[in-house]
């Protein structure tokens, strides 16, 4: 709809007299925009397609980039450490991604029962999440020691707390018991998506005799399952993506061995992430470090794993997901 | 700790009528635990709230204890050793690294303001062409991890010049790319600016162009100043972001001198013979998590509206 402007001569500013409204405003949005076009050139698009370039070399920074073709997305193939890395990283995700899920949207919905002092449970649940970084990896550390808070609290009970950050069997299970304290931001998100519920379905599903569990299964969990995708498919990418709490633990003492263990992912391997070990092979200081062409090819490789994993689910999402229809 | 609990300020332009989706809101009173279920979802809450906070009080109580008494489990340290604070804090060049911090929070946060709004009003209030297909770039890159173009861009600043700023060759080893990236603006940050900037009526622009008004003075005077919620929201993600960063600093600050507070907190490891020195260490991370908390405290509406309207942008 182009608006007519009898006004625009008399108001003309030095310059623009000669264009056209419209014209006016395209330039102006252009140039508005241009901040994030001329990041996402320099700043996404350009370093990728240059890594992309890269991960055919071998390329250590200080020399010019040398043409090896495949070599390293063949020696990636066969590199032990790739799966090893794979591997831990596909057990978070198999692990962590659900039981967070069902934890954050379990308590959501006790929180939408509108009980006495919801705000300040909210309050108490989102609070962990601003406390990210350093300083609380190192809390859970302390936390997760073999005689440390949550092995006394085991104690009272009788159980005999496990090793944790020492003992490869338990250094994944530790970050999922840490990952727990982090669910306030999902909560709050499933608790968005209840209050967007309409009412009136509830109170025509008490006419025809729904209550409790039907209530749930018919209409919250439908009426939910866009939010449940969403926080499927960012928890998915988010857990791919572990790497502070990863090399914080793996390079301290609290492993058992002084100084940890970083080149190695922590006791036998247990906490080589694939991004740690993308770390490792790109900034290490053991020898293998520097290697940029290899750590491009590593970064394109879980580029496209995690597109393919988000487009499975978008394909799945349409025999699962409810949207509401308009009209 | 102290927590204000406070009604929820909606996200929702108030200027909108009729369109909100926000609920009146219900005050819960003590009269609706009416029944046993009731009363145990009550219980499971009152439960799990000790649950969050316990790990709190720990690091407190962790962090007035004596060396003597960091092996046993009571809460109450013997004896309260406030010389902890103290000692953490005599180990690195902490005043520096708190500098450093402040800094590039500080112009990390207005960058962000700043891209992020002009961007989004872009998006929101002008018409030009190939803006969807800019627009659809934008959400494609909320899509794109951030590890992936880790190394891309590491290489990238490691080969731009910084001609001896902070005292190095390029950019690597400076505060630049912790801090100009974020005037680029982030997709996320893009998309919440242009949902809320919708939402303003057009005739208010149109009123203002017919006055003589440029779009930059009606970014600036009329719009930004209806944004304030969106700003603050962003603002106040970007700050915890930029202060509790760690891999970025990790990347990019080689040199002591340059290192921020999460850097910092690595200097216990091993101080005590062989195992952390985690009397200090906690000390030192309360410290450092501290002025977030703060922030959290006075803003939490912000937090937890933003939160609310992420959640939401991404169905």
């Amino acid at each position: 709809m182009e608006l007519v402007r009898p006004h625009t001569r008399a108001t003309a500013g030095r310059w623009n007299w000669a264009l056209r409204p419209a014209v006016r405003e395209g330039i102006a949005g252009w140039l508005f925009a241009m901040p994030w076009i001329m990041g996402f050139i320099v700043f996404t698009a350009g370093p990728m397609l240059f890594a992309l370039y890269a991960s055919f070399t071998r390329y250590n920074i200080t020399t010019p980039p040398q043409w090896i073709g495949l070599n390293n997305y063949i020696a990636l193939f066969h590199d032990s450490r790739f799966y090893t890395g794979l591997g831990n990283t596909a057990w978070m995700v198999v692990v962590k991604v659900p039981i967070v899920i069902l934890a954050s949207l379990g308590l959501a919905l006790l929180l939408n029962m509108n009980l006495p002092g919801g705000k300040f449970f909210r309050t108490v649940f989102y609070m962990p999440n601003v406390l990210s970084g350093a300083a609380a990896v190192f809390l859970w550390l302390w936390i997760l020691t073999p005689d440390g808070l949550v092995n006394s609290a085991l104690e009272l009970v009788g159980i005999k707390g496990p090793a944790w950050w020492a003992d490869p069997n338990w250094t994944k299970p530790g970050l999922v018991v840490m990952g727990m304290w982090w669910i306030g931001g999902n909560i709050l998100i499933f608790l968005a998506g209840l209050k967007g519920i309409p009412e009136q379905l509830y109170e025509a599903a008490a006419i025809d005799g729904a209550t409790g569990w039907a209530r749930t299964r018919y209409i919250t969990l439908p009426l939910l399952s866009p939010t449940i995708f969403f926080q499927i498919v960012t928890g998915i990418i988010g857990t791919f993506q572990i790497f502070t709490t990863a090399y914080l633990i793996a390079s301290s003492s609290a492993t058992g061995t002084a100084g940890g263990d970083l080149a190695n992912g922590g006791p036998g391997q247990s906490l080589l992430f694939y991004v740690l070990y993308l770390y490792n092979r790109a900034f290490g200081k053991t020898g293998v470090g520097f290697q940029m062409g290899y750590a491009s090819a590593m970064a394109w490789v879980l580029f496209i794993i995690i597109l393919v994993i988000t487009l499975i689910q978008l394909w799945l999402a349409r025999r699962w997901v409810y949207y509401e229809t308009e009209g | 700790m102290a927590v204000t609990v406070e009604q929820p300020l909606p996200m929702s332009n108030p200027l909108q009528e009729g369109t909100t989706e926000h609920k009146a809101y219900k005050a819960p009173r003590l009269g609706s635990l009416r029944s046993p279920a009731h009363m145990a979802a009550w219980l499971v809450l009152v439960l799990m709230s000790i649950l969050f906070i316990v790990p709190f009080l720990w690091m407190i109580s962790t962090s007035l204890k004596d060396f003597s008494d960091l092996a046993n489990s009571n809460w109450i340290p013997n004896p309260v050793t406030w010389d902890n604070y103290a000692k953490a804090f005599s180990f690195g060049n902490w005043p520096r690294w708190a500098l450093n911090t402040v800094i590039i929070t500080v112009v990390a946060v207005a960058g962000t303001v700043l891209s992020t709004s002009l961007v989004g009003y872009s998006f929101a209030r002008l018409r030009w062409p190939g803006r969807d297909v800019v627009f659809g770039l934008v959400l494609a890159t909320m899509m794109l991890p951030g590890v992936v173009t880790m190394i891309p861009q590491f290489i990238l600043f490691s080969r731009l010049p910084a001609f001896g700023f902070q005292g190095s060759p390029t950019w690597v080893n400076t505060f630049l790319p912790l801090t100009v990236p974020a005037f680029t603006g982030n997709a996320f940050f893009i998309f919440l600016m242009r949902q809320f900037m919708r939402g303003i009526p057009m005739e208010l622009s149109e009123a203002a162009k017919i006055d003589g008004a440029s779009e930059l003075r009606i970014w600036w005077s009329i719009i930004m100043p209806l944004c304030k919620p969106v700003l603050a929201a962003v603002a106040i993600f970007t700050f915890q972001g930029a202060w509790e960063d760690f891999m970025g600093p990790l990347l990019y600050l080689q040199s002591e001198h340059l290192y921020t507070l999460q850097l910092g907190l690595r200097t216990f490891d091993a101080v005590a013979g062989g195992a952390p020195a985690y009397n200090w260490l906690m000390a030192a991370s309360f410290v450092v998590m501290l002025p977030v908390l703060v922030v959290f405290v006075l803003f939490q509406r912000y937090f937890i509206e933003g939160v609310t309207l992420a959640g939401m942008g991404g169905r």
